[in-house]
């Protein structure tokens, strides 16, 4: 490199060319040499900037006479021009390369990968249910909960169902053992004890009405249980929906609008409801609550035995004892109540022909839902 | 209940289509589970037997020449020749003859056939064949003045009636009977309703020279009614009655027993009969029992008796029957009887029930007693006994003149204050009194005043066959039901709040969906375990509820946990080649009841069971749920928990409480039950968990800092009886503020290690909200976790 200070002469400036030239041919030559993202990074330096060789010709391009400046300087940027493109375009080109290559060593079968986890699956009581209380809360009810054993006056005495009632019998009771603490209920037949497992969930009525001054929109459902064998049809532990209103003013036309509105709204427009009278110890007028058949949407079918109409659960008006049993005067206030099983619904709804089949924790069954 | 359209018709002029018949009967509460028109079966005809003859080639079948106008057979004279398994025929009787082309009730086409050789030209019918009797053994012997040719359904008087098949709900004991279904019926179709007058002819002495009643317990009979009949032939009853109470599911076994059972099916009025050659004196009586006597009933079954179950005495306070329930052999009717004592009685209907279940004999007499009797059909259900059998004895009989009428307490008539107010105000539909008369009367209900102020109260009487109807509200069902429940209207109620679920209630769907997202899935396992499914789960000392009556001893327990249950589900799939699973259940285990309380305790838990899962499986869905729900849980190892890993299992702790388990099941517990992988288990009590629960909704936001952050590694060689909890506790503890987050990023036991320590790594992440941490502050930091690890657990940095 010529010391140069003031005014070159023109050999001086031949050199300085030739330099320029010179550290373009060795550039482009190092550029080509490259032959990875790596290596063309490592010969950068070399390339650009003021380590680079044609770093000091940049620096002594402030020594020379403005009219010698111009020549060189234009070499020099022509020079440093193609060295940058010619950068760019190898260094395009290796990033092509390894590009090509990572995608070579990264290929997958995708169909390969083995499984991973899966997701679970809720109970198809407990998706029926949740489903049946969104129905209800969307009319305005809360959920009620209680005691799965309960004492004799819960389950039957309350509900209008004094001891030897006849109509006990519709329901076949699983009475506990609590040892010396149980009590008999007439010590004769030695099967009646005072606790027993809830046959339906009214109890939970009565608690409900214990506590809570009307108006009350609530519903109870859950767990309940009958001695009764297990077949296609029965469980001895199975799931009920019972609701109950009471409220000024309540009448036998709420109750069936009621029903006609959570029919509508849980099984769609084209099913409705009828109520038909029926008995039950706990509400006067009764009735029976059938819904157009689901199957042929009242057609006819096997399933509804051709009449178009399949029998869903009871209902009725609270009965007067039962209000006055919960400390509520029945001139002030009346109202309904309503059941229905969970689990036929849940049957119903996905074609399941044995009750038991819902039971048996098979994973086979419970993924399907 | 089963009805015959042409027995209804006998009380009422009810006409109509049978199915909009049957919809009239469903919607006033006798609901019909079938309805069957009876088929003409036109091709059964009446024919006469022309001749038997032996079959040349079969000794159990005859050749039967049957006459029938206008055929011609191969039966000798131009007869049609049938082969017949029966030999009850004889020359001359009248049979039904199912004629070649005719379907029979059973579905059985008649064809012209051969047997052995031999032509047969139709069926000789049995009652059976043609669902008409309970007789297979033997041809139907027809009576003489049938008609010969003429169709056997229209001889029977059978021809296009309808049998109705109801569902009678137990607060209708009138509707236990052809009257009171004929009763409903007609005040629905607007047609009058009457019980005809039986016509008795009373030739016989009068009642009370040989017959007497006493009642000793006034509240166990009401009305004790006697009537007595002589000359009496017990033979068979006749066929139309025959076919009546068959299709009407009894079996007809002679004229007594077959017209008593008439009378109840037709009145609802069970009755009992007595051979009064039997009967010293004619005398009944009744009483309650003191118990520790016994009697042997009708079935030939030896039953005891206990205080208070109602009895029939005879002179000498010897048991001739259980009151309402069954009577005793050694009064029975016999072929031989001639004179027959007819009681017809009022029972209380608790102690019949009481008594019917306990001997499990419930009939078709208990069954109606239990519902309740008409007191007041007594002296007419006698009479239309009588003239029953009088009508169905050849040559009459001798009816004693007069009944004994014996009475204890009867119910008071009920008076039933009605207010159409109070109607309108249920029904949601304006009835005036007027109207709601008019819908009770033709049910028998009396309306004081007859006639008056619209608006003004009823006094209704409500009739002795109604015992269920006591209050107005029971009045109103009746005028609702006449009205017609379709026709009331519909009108939805809103309640004044909102719905909503509590906040546990969405919390508990939460965590089952927690459950989900990782995996499990829902089981419901029988809550009811076998005695033995405790020790076998490796629980012990848990003295569980029990049932009282279970229905099998497998099923006798109440679950004081949800480990056996999910076992069992656990163990079902891996028996089903799914041996890795995750099942988890929300559910009540129960226990014995807490001092002074009535009910057992019963406590909502979470259980998960995962074959093939780890103890770090089980951790980390209890970390999901932590996670989840923002608790400030913990775990603390421990060795001796109920059917758990004895080194591998841990006690959930939440705010200082255990609150459950997590870890492995007992492998030996795993191996009883057909579990050869390890097996995951968590539970935990659901009602603390959810009760420390918080979901993001609940969240106030924590800013995020936007000064760097910069991360510690540190390792210390720690003693395996501590935690690595309580070592990651104190780290927190010491890092104060900056200290962002601690990871268990390695666990290194080995050659390195001294023996009964493990390295533990930590990497700490420093952050502060105002600031970026100087080194010199982190170097702080991270001295003050070094220290305080080392000086709280005997544990050196590495």
């Amino acid at each position: 490199m010529p010391a140069v200070n003031g005014p070159a002469t023109d050999a001086d400036l031949d050199t300085l060319l030739a330099d320029i030239d010179a550290a373009r041919s060795q550039g482009l030559a190092a550029i080509a040499a490259a032959l990875s993202t790596d290596e063309l990074a490592q010969v950068e330096s070399g390339l650009f900037g003021r380590k680079s060789a044609l770093g000091p010709i940049k620096q002594a391009l402030g020594s020379l006479a403005p009219d010698q400046r111009a020549g060189v300087g234009r070499a020099l940027n022509e020079a440093q021009q193609e060295l940058r493109t010619a950068h760019a375009q190898a260094s395009d080109e290796l990033a092509a390369v390894a590009r090509r290559e990572q995608l070579q060593r990264e290929w997958l079968d995708l169909t390969e990968t083995p499984p991973g986890p899966e997701r679970g699956h809720l109970h198809l009581v407990t998706q029926t249910t949740e489903r049946l209380e969104d129905v209800f809360v969307g009319m305005g009810f809360t959920v009620s909960e209680g005691p799965q054993a309960e004492t004799d006056w819960y389950n039957f005495e309350a509900l209008n169902l004094p001891a030897a009632h006849p109509a006990r019998s519709m329901w076949d009771t699983l009475y506990l053992d609590l040892g010396e603490r149980t009590e008999l209920g007439d010590g004769e037949g030695g099967e009646a004890s005072n606790v027993l497992l809830r046959t339906h969930t009214s109890p939970v009525q009565i608690r409900v009405m214990e506590v809570q001054p009307p108006p009350i929109y609530t519903i109870c459902p859950g767990r309940v249980f009958r001695r009764d064998t297990a077949d296609a049809s029965h469980m001895p532990v199975f799931h009920q929906l019972e609701g109950l209103v009471v409220d000024r003013g309540i009448s036998f036309a709420d109750l069936a609008g009621t029903l006609e509105e959570f029919t509508s709204a849980y099984f769609g427009r084209s099913i409705s409801s009828r109520l038909r009278p029926s008995y039950f110890p706990f509400t006067e007028p009764s009735a029976e609550f059938d819904i157009t058949c689901v199957i042929c949407e009242g057609a006819g079918c096997q399933t509804c035995q051709r009449t178009g109409w399949i029998e869903l659960g009871g209902c009725g008006m609270v009965h007067p004892n039962v209000l006055t049993n919960c400390g509520i005067d029945f001139e002030e206030w009346t109202g309904f109540a309503f059941g229905f099983g969970i689990d036929r619904l849940a049957l119903m709804r996905h074609g399941i022909d044995d009750l038991r089949d819902m039971y048996s924790n098979d994973i086979r069954f419970l993924s399907q839902f | 209940m089963k009805v015959l359209l042409s027995w209804l018709r006998e009380f009422a002029p009810i006409e109509g289509d049978p199915a909009e018949l049957a919809d009239h009967l469903s919607d006033l509460g006798m609901a019909v589970e079938e309805m069957r028109v009876l088929p003409p079966l036109d091709g059964v005809v009446v024919a006469r037997v022309a001749g038997l003859r032996p079959h040349p080639e079969a000794d159990r079948i005859q050749l039967v020449d049957v006459e029938l106008p206008g055929a011609s057979g191969e039966g000798t004279r131009g007869a049609l020749q049938v082969c017949c398994g029966a030999f009850n025929m004889s020359v001359g009787d009248l049979v039904p003859l199912a004629t070649v082309g005719t379907t029979m009730p059973g579905g059985l086409e008649i064809g012209e056939r051969r047997l052995r050789g031999q032509l047969s030209q139709g069926m000789c019918c049995s009652a059976a064949e043609l669902e008409l009797g309970a007789d297979a053994d033997g041809i139907m012997i027809l009576p003489s003045d049938f008609e010969l040719g003429a169709s056997l359904m229209s001889q029977l008087g059978l021809d296009g009636d309808v049998l109705y098949d109801l569902e009678v709900n137990p607060n209708r004991p009138d509707a236990m009977s052809v009257a009171g279904v004929a009763r409903d019926l007609a005040a629905r179709l607007g047609v009058p309703f009457r019980i005809p007058e039986p016509a008795v002819d009373e030739t016989g002495a009068d009642v009370s020279t040989v017959a007497s009643v006493k009642i000793v317990d006034s509240d166990l009979c009401g009305r004790f009614g006697v009537r007595v009949i002589g000359g009496v032939s017990i033979g068979s009853s006749p066929l139309w009655m025959q076919a009546r109470l068959t299709l009407c599911g009894m079996r007809p076994i002679n004229s007594v027993v077959d017209i008593s059972n008439y009378v109840m099916l037709e009145l609802g009025t069970p009755n009992h009969t007595y051979d009064l050659a039997l009967v010293p004196g004619g005398h009944l009586g009744t009483r309650r029992s003191a118990g520790g006597e016994s009697v042997v009933t009708l079935d030939g079954a030896e039953r005891e008796l206990l205080r208070g179950d109602g009895v029939i005495v005879d002179r000498d306070d010897r048991l001739i029957g259980i009151a309402g329930v069954m009577g005793a052999a050694n009064t029975e009717i016999s072929d031989g009887t001639t004179d027959v004592l007819l009681e017809l009685a009022w029972w209380d209907r608790l102690s019949i029930t009481r008594t019917s279940q306990r001997l499990g004999l419930r009939s078709e007499a208990s069954m109606r007693f239990e519902r309740g009797t008409d007191h007041e059909l007594v002296p007419i259900a006698l009479d239309r006994f009588c003239e029953l059998l009088n009508r169905v004895t050849p040559g009459g009989v001798s009816v004693c003149r007069g009944r004994l009428d014996g009475r204890g307490e009867l119910p008071e008539s009920t008076h039933v204050r009605v207010r159409p107010a109070r109607m309108s105000h249920l029904l949601s539909q304006s009835f005036t009194a007027s109207q709601v008369r008019a819908l009770l009367e033709p049910i028998g209900f009396a309306c004081e005043p007859a006639a008056g102020d619209l608006t003004a109260a009823l006094e209704v009487t409500v009739p002795s066959f109604r015992p269920d109807v006591v209050t107005e509200t029971d009045v109103a069902e009746e005028v609702a039901r006449h009205y017609g429940y379709g026709k009331l209207g519909r009108t939805v109620p809103r309640s004044p709040e909102p719905g909503r679920l509590t906040p546990t209630q969405r919390l508990r769907r939460e965590l089952r969906r927690v459950l989900v997202g990782a995996g499990s899935s829902e089981a419901m396992p029988n809550p009811f375990l076998a005695p033995d499914a405790l020790r076998r789960a490796g629980i012990e000392g848990t003295e569980p509820v029990r049932l009282l009556n279970p229905l099998a001893t497998e099923e006798s327990v109440l679950r004081p946990s949800l480990l056996p249950g999910l076992l069992t589900a656990a163990a079902y799939n891996t028996s089903h080649r799914n041996d890795t699973v995750s099942l988890f259940e929300i559910g009540v285990v129960f226990g014995q009841p807490a001092p002074d309380e009535p009910l057992p305790t019963e406590t909502e838990r979470l259980g998960v069971i995962w074959s093939g899962g780890e103890a770090a499986d089980a951790v980390h869905l209890w970390d999901l749920i932590v996670s989840a729900f923002g608790l400030d849980a913990a775990l603390t190892n421990a060795g001796d928990l109920d059917g758990m890993h004895p080194v591998r299992a841990a006690q959930v702790m939440l705010g200082g409480h255990a609150v459950g388990v997590v870890g492995e099941i007992d492998p030996v517990v795993c191996e009883r039950h057909g579990l050869a992988q390890r097996c995951a288990w968590l539970q935990v009590d659901v009602e603390p968990l959810l009760a420390a629960a918080s979901t993001a909704a609940d969240r106030p936001y924590q800013l995020v800092s936007t000064y760097p952050s910069s991360d510690i590694d540190l390792a210390f060689a720690v003693p395996d009886d501590v935690q690595a909890s309580q070592v990651r506790d104190t780290l927190v503890a010491a890092g104060g503020d900056e200290l962002r987050s601690v990871e268990l990023f390695d666990v290194y036991r080995g050659d390195q290690m001294t023996s009964g320590t493990r390295s533990l790594a930590y990497r700490l992440r420093l952050q502060a909200d105002d600031r970026t941490l100087t080194d010199a502050q982190a170097a702080e930091i991270r001295q003050r976790c070094i220290d305080a690890v080392e000086s709280t657990h005997d544990a050196q940095l590495r």
